[in-house]
């Protein structure tokens, strides 16, 4: 391997930083994509379970086994149904996602307390009523914890993804791991390294804004 | 039949000065358990009374005030307002008239004071401009500056103020029913006693149905029109006025539940005005009671002060007589008679 050089490491940036741009905000769209999805089936998952026991604890438990499997054995999967590219990719990354949000929903949603719940029938709130304007909104800030979560793991993961031709910052990894040895070998891995990280941290960054405005203030500690 | 429903609703609805309640051999069995939790539960609630339910914990209180507004199903037995069956109303609109406190008050955490109010009001769909006014009034009502609360979250209120909203909200869309279970259980002695006063005042403008629950037998004198002193599976060992019950008691279990003091009680909810009262003149020291005070008041002064006689002043401040110790006594006496007869006269069941 080439020695670093970090004149040349400028110097492949400000050559490729269209490039390096365009794959970061790939990466971030195939993140965001799968996230709204996990979102929609985890919430939606958590709100059908959460008050029995023994269905949420099989939600729980699956999501908890999926998550143990490699990201590139399920990435390795996925070719033959779905073939390479973006929808194996969201599909990989919303199954990773699924866990935290559907746990996080499951806690959220049993955290809301009882006599809460008991004066939201007793005033004549229907059980969708009381779901939408009661349950969910006094868990969104456990819920919204689930996704950060998720969008950090699903930012590591997507990388990977460039296995199955998908999309992101994985691409520029590859590149360097497959041309060990030439000149700019490093200079990708390392770039595509780097990328990932900032993603992750201004992605993390916000989501502390998101939950800042979208919670009630009447829920702050 | 949504048609009947409806209209079995609006006329439930429109009596905001209290409907009446008729709870007809009750029972509620919970799953998985053998004996009753109430068991052939009757009774009557007339427009605008304020019934208590007082019993030992587990006895059954909440379970019975529950099954009122279907947050508990009845096992059997009919249960109807204004005579409409509650079993054929729709669970939820049924609730809307129903105003209901629980003893861990239950605000919605994520609502301000004002939207925590709004709810019932919005259910029903009243303008904005209609919620707003009435948000207005009942957190006057409740003394709560709306200026100060309207806006602030449940966890920015002290305990007793979360009560206040808590009952506020419940009358928000003016229901002419009203369950409360221990309303004012969580607050310390003196907050408690402010809230029951402030409570008495209200109803007195208010006029409900109201039934409340409490294992405070003091609580159910100062509060009760009539009280039912429930046993095990809500049993109704005598459902009478707090006068009455203080009287004469209609047995063992009653009388253990009145505890000491039976006639420092009664004296409690006897004013000054209903003695014969002596000479002003015999009143020789500065010691003075209000007409609207209560006889226990009077006594209290005697013996804190040691005078042989007390005065008695009415509204306007000046002298209208003098109490003594007997003079309470024989009140006390004349209020039993006077019970007694006006029970006879009614030939009213026990
Ligand atoms: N959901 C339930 N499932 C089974 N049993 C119940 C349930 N709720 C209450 N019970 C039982 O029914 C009986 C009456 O309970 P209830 O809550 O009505 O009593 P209470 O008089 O309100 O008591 P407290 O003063 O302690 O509130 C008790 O023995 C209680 O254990
Ligand atoms: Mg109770």
């Amino acid at each position: 391997m080439t020695p670093f050089d970090l004149a040349g490491l400028l110097t492949f940036w400000s050559r490729r930083w269209d490039d390096i741009l365009e794959l970061m905000v790939e990466h971030l769209v195939v993140v965001l994509i799968s996230l709204a999805i996990a979102m929609v089936i985890g919430v939606i998952v958590g709100m059908l379970t959460w008050n029995k026991p023994i269905p949420a604890a099989i939600v729980i438990a699956a999501a908890g086994v999926a998550l143990t499997i490699p990201s590139l054995a399920l990435l390795a999967l996925l070719i033959r149904p779905f073939g390479l590219g973006w929808t194996s990719t969201v599909i990989a990354l919303t199954f990773y996602s699924l866990l935290p949000i559907v746990r996080n929903t499951i806690v959220g949603l049993r955290e809301v307390p009882p006599s809460v719940l008991e004066s939201a029938m007793g005033m004549g709130m229907g059980p969708i009523k009381r779901m939408m304007s009661i349950q969910l909104p006094i868990a969104w800030p456990i819920i919204l914890t689930g996704v950060r979560v998720a969008a950090q793991l699903t930012i590591g993961i997507a990388a990977i993804a460039a296995y199955v031709a998908g999309p992101g910052l994985g691409t520029l990894i590859f590149n360097g791991l497959s041309s060990l040895g030439s000149k700019n070998a490093l200079n990708f891995a390392l770039t595509g390294t780097l990328c990932v990280i900032i993603l992750a941290l201004v992605v993390d960054a916000a989501f502390v804004q998101i939950t800042r405005l979208t919670t009630s203030r009447g829920l702050r500690a | 039949m949504p048609e009947s429903t409806d209209t079995a609703l609006t006329q439930i609805a429109s009596r905001t000065d209290g409907a009446r309640i008729v709870l007809d051999r009750v029972s509620k069995v919970y799953p998985g358990q053998d004996a009753p939790a109430v068991e052939e539960f009757s009774m009557v609630a007339e427009p605008g009374e304020l019934i208590m339910f007082v019993g030992p914990s587990g006895c059954g209180k909440t379970t019975t005030m529950k099954m009122i507004n279907r947050i508990i199903e009845p096992s059997s037995g009919s249960i109807t307002i204004d005579g409409r069956d509650i079993l054929s109303l729709d669970p939820s609109e049924l609730r809307r008239h129903i105003g209901y406190v629980i003893q861990q008050i239950g605000l919605f955490p994520h609502m301000t004071i004002a939207e925590n109010i709004a709810v019932v009001p919005k259910l029903l769909g009243w303008s904005k401009q209609r919620t707003a006014e009435r948000i207005d009034e009942l957190l006057q009502t409740v003394q709560l500056d709306p200026g100060t609360f309207a806006h602030r979250y449940p966890r920015q209120l002290s305990g007793g103020q979360q009560q206040r909203v808590g009952v506020a909200r419940a009358l928000a869309a003016n229901p002419p029913v009203m369950l409360m279970d221990e309303p004012f259980g969580a607050t310390d002695p003196i907050t408690r006693e402010k809230l029951q006063a402030e409570f008495l005042r209200l109803q007195e403008s208010i006029g409900k149905t109201i039934i409340f629950v409490t294992h405070d037998f003091d609580e159910a004198i100062k509060l009760g029109d009539r009280i039912a002193v429930l046993s095990e599976r809500s049993q109704i060992e005598q459902f009478d006025t707090p006068a009455a019950i203080l009287a004469e008691p209609a047995n063992a279990y009653v009388r253990s539940f009145i505890g000491h003091g039976a006639a420092l009680k009664r004296l409690a909810l006897i004013p000054v005005e209903t003695a014969v009262l002596g000479a002003a003149s015999a009143a020789v020291d500065h010691h003075r009671i209000a007409t609207d005070d209560s006889l226990r008041d009077a006594l209290d002064l005697l013996i804190v002060t040691g005078a042989p006689a007390i005065g008695v002043v009415d509204r306007s401040g000046s002298l209208v007589g003098s109490l003594t110790v007997e003079r309470i006594s024989t009140a006390l006496g004349a209020d039993a008679t006077a019970l007694a007869a006006t029970r006879s006269d009614e030939g009213r069941p026990a």
